[in-house]
């Protein structure tokens, strides 16, 4: 079979939108184009029960009742929601939030912000596996606590966090549970009640569906949780969430999750045995590369390596009819490389090595074999050209050496 | 982020990429940068010692493909200049030549470190050689 170049194996960024996804909103621009608010024509039922319907589908992805499925822009919104609605509504019972430092910039930039409000957060750092530890959550606890947000899965080094046994201690210390599970839901089982979840947040675009929707869990009942609206106007969405409903993005994000729900199991082995397929052949190729967090606990699709001696942007340059990202300072915006894999104290360098893989329901085998057998090449040729490898083959312990690095 | 047409070519065909011995007295070599901070680049010159004129430029990079196309250019530019010459390189002619945006300006400086670095080293051989023949020249107590 002929490779279509350039390759998408980017799917932790975003998934195009499965045709079957586009084919359920179409009518929906167009034909039934209600308003799901107007109470009092048939455009505005259309819309509402095109909504409903999706709500039930979101809502039995996760396990939940339709009912506990506000309706948001995207992912970034459900966790502002989330946290900011918590910390405002709960704010006489205490003002200590828990989290981590491996989070996404939605939740940290988010709880940066309401330290200045006033409250209090515990960053907990990761372990080397980029999990957290248990007994550290424990630990920072205090009677102020009111909310844990955790992750279920990270979207750079799609490290799984023990959730379930987060949602336990959680519970069991009448703390509410947050999570943002825009990586994990859709791609392996997610059940809001197994773990014990209070809110999480979800994004139609990550599994399939259209950008600009996404939703939060929010659990009605045992506990009853409660948020103070982030967004005010019209009292749309339980008053949770003002803002006329984006029917067409609603219908597609529905009929998204009703696919992935379908076609997990089967999708989820099978992107598995090409991500172990494309690990085994990298490592057959190329010496001196290191996998960035737990392999065990780990989504099926994601691959992250680093490729000692060799700078990511440059990596890419070189593979540059495959799409991937890299925790390289040069690749963001920030010139900073990555929080995510520094957290995992593997050392700057390697963050600046790494690639990160997402494979997706089009990711084929012929695909991966090109992906490996071009990334293999493209190392080896920067490694003749890196001084690090030439030291370290020299023998030189590259992490004592001393760097002239004035102005740098 | 889109590259120049030259970055692009540097990074292809790198020319010089490679290592001089560095224990030649006629060898200079400039180790530049720090792998924490994304960038090295190793720039190294032989000079003919009769003429004082670069024979020779190789470089190792490890960094983003500016960094590489800064180095590969610097080597090139080296060749055939005297020592002088060479210190006369500024960043900014790389920056000019190669279209580098501003967030690459930091390659073309550590470019330009790196050549510093090394004709420093090389000046240093030379010094030391000087004083070693020097000290040589003199009959020994023993001989």
């Amino acid at each position: 079979m002929a490779i279509k170049l350039p390759i998408y194996m980017d799917y932790h960024a975003t998934t195009p939108v499965d045709p079957r996804v586009l084919e359920a909103m179409t009518p929906y621009f167009t034909q039934h184009f209600g308003n799901a608010a107007s109470r009092n024509h048939p455009f505005g039922w259309e819309a509402e029960e095109a909504v409903e319907k999706a709500r039930k589908q979101v809502a039995d992805l996760i396990g939940a009742n339709a009912k506990e499925i506000v309706f948001t822009s995207g992912a970034t919104e459900s966790d502002n929601l989330a946290i900011k609605g918590v910390a405002e509504m709960y704010r006489e019972k205490g003002n200590h939030i828990i989290t981590a430092v491996t989070e996404h910039k939605a939740i940290i930039d988010t709880c940066k912000r309401l330290e200045k409000d006033g409250c209090r957060v515990t960053y907990l750092p990761v372990q080397k596996d980029g999990r957290i530890s248990l007994d550290a959550l424990k630990a920072a606890i205090t009677d102020q606590t009111i909310l844990i947000s955790i992750m279920a899965a990270n979207n750079e080094i799609g490290v799984i966090q023990p959730i379930a046994e987060i949602g336990a201690i959680a519970k069991e210390k009448g703390i509410l549970f947050h999570t943002d599970a825009v990586q994990m839901v859709g791609k392996v089982p997610f059940n809001v009640n197994d773990l014990k979840v209070d809110m999480a947040s979800l994004s139609a675009h990550k599994m399939y569906g259209p950008k600009g929707v996404g939703a939060l869990y929010v659990r009605r009942r045992n506990p009853r949780v409660l948020l103070s609206p982030i967004i005010d106007g019209g009292g749309h969405e339980r008053g949770m969430r003002s803002g006329t409903l984006n029917v067409t993005g609603i219908v597609g994000f529905g009929k998204a999750a009703e696919l992935c729900k379908q076609e997990m199991a089967v999708e989820g082995e099978r992107l598995r045995g090409l991500r172990d397929y494309l690990n085994d052949k990298l490592h057959k190729s190329l010496d001196e590369i290191y996998i960035n967090g737990s392999m065990e606990h780990r989504l099926p699709h994601n691959l992250n390596i680093s490729f000692a001696y060799v700078e990511g942007e440059s990596l890419l340059m070189g593979i540059n009819d495959v799409a991937v990202s890299s925790g390289s300072a040069c690749t963001s915006a920030s010139l900073e490389p990555s929080y995510v894999l520094k957290a995992l104290g593997a050392g700057d360098d390697l963050a600046h090595s790494s690639i990160r893989f997402g494979l997706g329901r089009w990711s084929t085998k012929e695909e991966v074999d090109y992906v490996a057998d071009k990334l293999s090449s493209v190392v080896t040729k920067l490694r003749d050209m890196s001084p690090l490898y030439e030291l370290a083959k020299e023998g030189v312990d590259l992490s004592t050496m001393v760097w002239q690095t004035e102005g740098h | 982020m889109a590259y120049s047409e030259k970055v692009i070519d540097h990074y292809e065909n790198p020319r010089n990429v490679g290592s001089l011995p560095k224990d030649d007295v006629n060898v200079g070599t400039g180790l530049v940068g720090a792998p924490e901070c994304g960038d090295v680049m190793k720039l190294q010159v032989k000079v003919n010692p009769a003429t004082g004129v670069i024979d020779d430029a190789k470089f190792k990079t490890f960094g983003c493909g500016s960094a590489i196309a800064s180095s590969s250019l610097a080597t090139e530019w080296l060749k055939g200049k005297t020592v002088d010459e060479a210190l006369a390189i500024k960043n900014t002619d790389i920056v000019h030549e190669l279209s580098l945006p501003p967030v690459k300006i930091h390659c073309s400086v550590l470019a330009e470190d790196a050549i510093k670095a090394a004709i420093a080293d090389y000046k240093k051989k030379q010094q030391s050689d000087a004083k070693l023949t020097a000290v040589g020249s003199q009959p020994s107590a023993q001989s």
